[in-house]
C-alpha cells in the first residue's frame, strides 16, 4: 500500500494527481476463504481490517451487494459519542470511541474525526434527571461528561434559543467534549483500503443468495458469483439482516424502518458543536462544507425503501426550527432514507447463532455510525477465537429469551 | 405521504392521522404462565420483518381511534387493503392478487373500496 503523507500529496502535485494507486484492489472470488463477511459497509469492512490486522486471519472475503459503504455508513448523520446509560452499552460504546481517537493514524487515511463535543438537552425537570443520572453513570464508568445549565448551554451555542420563552424552554444538558463527528465515507474506504493491504478480498456487486450449511455447521454461502467456501461466515447487513437471517432459517427480534436526515444549503461557520434533543426530537450539526446535517426520529413503520417520509421531514425541521429560529429560512438541499435494522431494547446483536460458525451483527438500530470501529474490533475479536468478545457477550440473541435486556431507550439521548 | 382508508371511517385520511403500532395477528398465549422462556420471548420480542407484503397493526389516532390491520408492501410502501380487527387479510404474501372471496363479509368489504 502507498503510504499517505504530506510529501506525498506535493510528489503527485507535480504529475497532476494522475499516478495515485487505486484504493483496494477488485479482486474474483476464490473458491474459498478463512473467514467471510456479509456486508461491506463501516462494521463489516472493519471486522475484516481487524481480523486480518490484529487477529492473523488474512485469508478473508468481505462480500457486498451493492458498492462499499453505500449503505447506512454513508446515510447517517456522522455524530459519534459514548455517553450511554447502562455498563454493557457505556463499555462497547467507549471502546469504540478509543479507537475513533487514533483511527486516522492506524489506517493512514484521514477520517476527519472532529471531537467537537455534543450537547443532550433536557427540556422537562424528568429530562434533566435522566440527564444527572446518565452523566453520573458515564463518569463511574470513566466515561467524560458533565452537566450543564441554561446558561452554560446558551454560552457553548450563542444562536439557541435558550429563552425562557420557548415552547419547550432549554433546562441544561449533558456535554460529552470527547463526543464529534467523523467523515463517513472515508470511514468505509479507509477501512477498505487498510483491509485491501492486509490482503483482504473485496468483492463488490457480489449478493449473497442463500447459505451452505450441512449438519448445523455453515460451510459457505451462494452468491450470484458462484459458491463460495468457508466454514465462519459473519453478518453485518444492517438493515437487510432479517432476510439473510431468513435463508439460514434464523430469526431475529429486528423490525427494519427508514431512518431518514436532511442537509441544507452550504453556510458560513455558524454551529461548532453537535446538538440533540430527546424531546423536540431532532439533532444538527455542522459539517466541514458548511452545511446543516439534520436528523431525527425513524418513519414509524417498517420498510426498505430507503427513503422517507414527508410528514418526518416536517417533524423533523419543526424540532430544528423550535431549537434554532435563526435557521428558519435555511433550505434544505439534499434529503435521504437509509434502512435501520432496530432491536426492542435499542441495543445491538453481537452473537452466534444456531448455525455453528454463522455469527451476526447487527440490530444497531438508530445508532450503529458511532460504534463503527468498535463493533468491527470485537467482532473480528469473536470470530478469530470461536468465543464472543467479552464486550460483545451481553449483547448475545439469548438476552430475548432470558430477559436480560440492556435497555438504552431514550437513556443515552436522541438517537435511542 | 400515504393515504390510508380507515375501515370505522369509512374515508380516506392522511398518514397523520394514524400511528404504526407494529405486526398484526399476534395472539397473546392463552396460558401465559406454562409458556417456556423461549416461547414467552417469542411472543414479547421476535417480529416478522420481510421485504414485501406485511400485516400491520394501526390506529386512527387522531379520527375514531380505532385500531384497525393494514396489508402494505414493505419496499414500495403501497398499502393494498386495510380491513378491521378480528377479520382475516385477502392478500396475503402466498396470494399477492388476493385469495378468491369465501364468504359474503369480504364482498362487502371490497366493495366498499377497503382495497384502498
Amino acid at each position: 500500500m502507498q503510504r499517505y503523507s504530506g510529501f506525498g500529496l506535493v510528489k503527485h502535485a507535480l504529475s497532476h494527481h494522475e499516478n495515485w494507486q487505486r484504493q483496494w484492489r477488485n479482486p474474483t472470488p476464490k473458491k474459498a476463504y478463512d473467514v467471510i463477511i456479509v456486508g461491506g459497509g463501516g462494521h463489516g469492512l472493519g471486522t475484516a481490517y481487524y481480523l486480518a490486522k490484529e487477529f492473523g486471519v488474512k485469508n478473508v472475503a468481505v462480500i457486498e451487494k451493492g458498492w462499499l459503504g453505500g449503505g447506512n455508513t454513508a446515510r447517517n448523520t456522522t455524530i459519534v459519542r459514548s455517553n450511554y446509560l447502562w455498563d454493557e452499552a457505556a463499555a462497547l460504546y467507549e471502546h469504540s470511541m478509543k479507537l475513533w481517537e487514533g483511527l486516522s493514524q492506524d489506517l493512514n487515511y484521514n477520517v476527519m474525526f472532529s471531537q467537537r463535543g455534543v450537547l443532550n438537552l433536557g427540556h422537562t425537570l424528568q429530562d434533566m434527571r435522566d440527564i444527572q443520572r446518565r452523566v453520573n453513570a458515564n463518569r463511574l464508568n470513566g466515561i467524560d461528561g458533565e452537566v450543564l445549565d441554561a446558561k452554560g448551554v446558551q454560552e457553548l451555542v450563542p444562536i439557541m434559543d435558550c429563552s425562557k420563552n420557548a415552547r419547550y424552554p432549554v433546562l441544561g444538558a449533558s456535554w460529552q467534549p470527547r463526543a464529534g463527528v467523523a467523515r463517513h465515507d472515508a470511514v468505509a474506504w479507509g477501512f477498505a483500503r487498510a483491509a485491501d493491504a492486509h490482503g483482504v478480498d473485496i468483492l463488490q456487486q457480489t449478493e449473497v443468495t442463500g447459505f451452505k450449511i450441512r449438519d448445523g455447521q455453515v460451510y459457505g454461502v451462494h452468491t450470484n458469483r458462484g459458491d463460495i467456501e468457508a466454514k465462519t461466515v459473519g453478518c453485518v447487513a444492517a438493515g437487510n439482516s432479517g432476510v439473510l437471517a431468513g435463508m439460514a432459517g434464523i430469526k431475529l427480534p429486528l423490525e427494519s424502518h427508514p431512518l431518514q436526515a436532511l442537509v441544507s444549503e452550504p453556510l458560513k461557520p455558524v454551529l461548532d458543536t453537535v446538538v440533540m434533543s430527546n424531546h423536540v426530537h431532532g439533532y444538527i450539526s455542522q459539517s466541514d462544507k458548511g452545511d446543516l446535517v439534520i436528523g431525527a426520529g425513524i418513519d414509524g413503520y417498517n420498510g426498505y425503501g430507503q427513503r422517507g417520509s414527508y410528514p418526518t421531514v416536517e417533524h423533523t425541521l419543526q424540532a430544528i426550527v423550535e431549537m434554532f429560529p435563526i435557521f428558519s429560512r435555511v433550505r434544505m438541499n439534499r434529503q435521504w432514507g437509509g434502512i435501520v435494522d432496530t432491536c426492542p431494547d435499542a441495543c445491538p446483536i453481537l452473537s452466534k447463532t444456531k448455525v455453528k460458525g454463522l455469527y451476526f451483527n447487527c440490530g444497531w438500530g438508530t445508532g450503529g455510525f458511532k460504534a463503527t470501529p468498535g463493533s468491527a474490533h470485537v467482532f473480528a475479536a469473536s470470530l478469530a477465537k470461536g468465543e464472543m468478545h467479552p464486550i460483545a457477550a451481553p449483547f448475545s440473541i439469548d438476552r430475548f429469551n432470558t430477559g436480560a435486556l440492556i435497555d438504552e431507550h431514550g437513556a443515552a439521548g436522541v438517537a435511542h | 405521504m400515504l393515504y390510508i382508508h380507515c375501515p370505522y371511517c369509512g374515508e380516506l385520511r392522511e398518514e397523520e392521522e394514524f400511528h404504526p403500532k407494529g405486526q398484526a395477528h399476534i395472539a397473546r398465549p392463552l396460558d401465559p404462565d406454562a409458556c417456556s422462556d423461549e416461547e414467552w420471548g417469542d411472543y414479547l420480542f421476535f417480529r416478522d420483518n420481510p421485504r414485501g407484503i406485511h400485516h400491520e397493526l394501526w390506529v386512527h389516532a387522531v379520527g375514531c381511534r380505532k385500531f384497525f390491520n393494514v396489508t402494505r408492501h414493505t419496499v414500495t410502501y403501497e398499502i393494498l387493503e386495510t380491513y378491521r380487527m378480528g377479520e382475516q387479510p385477502t392478500i396475503t404474501a402466498e396470494h399477492p392478487e388476493g385469495r378468491p372471496s369465501r364468504d359474503a363479509a369480504d364482498q362487502a368489504s371490497l366493495r366498499e373500496g377497503v382495497r384502498a
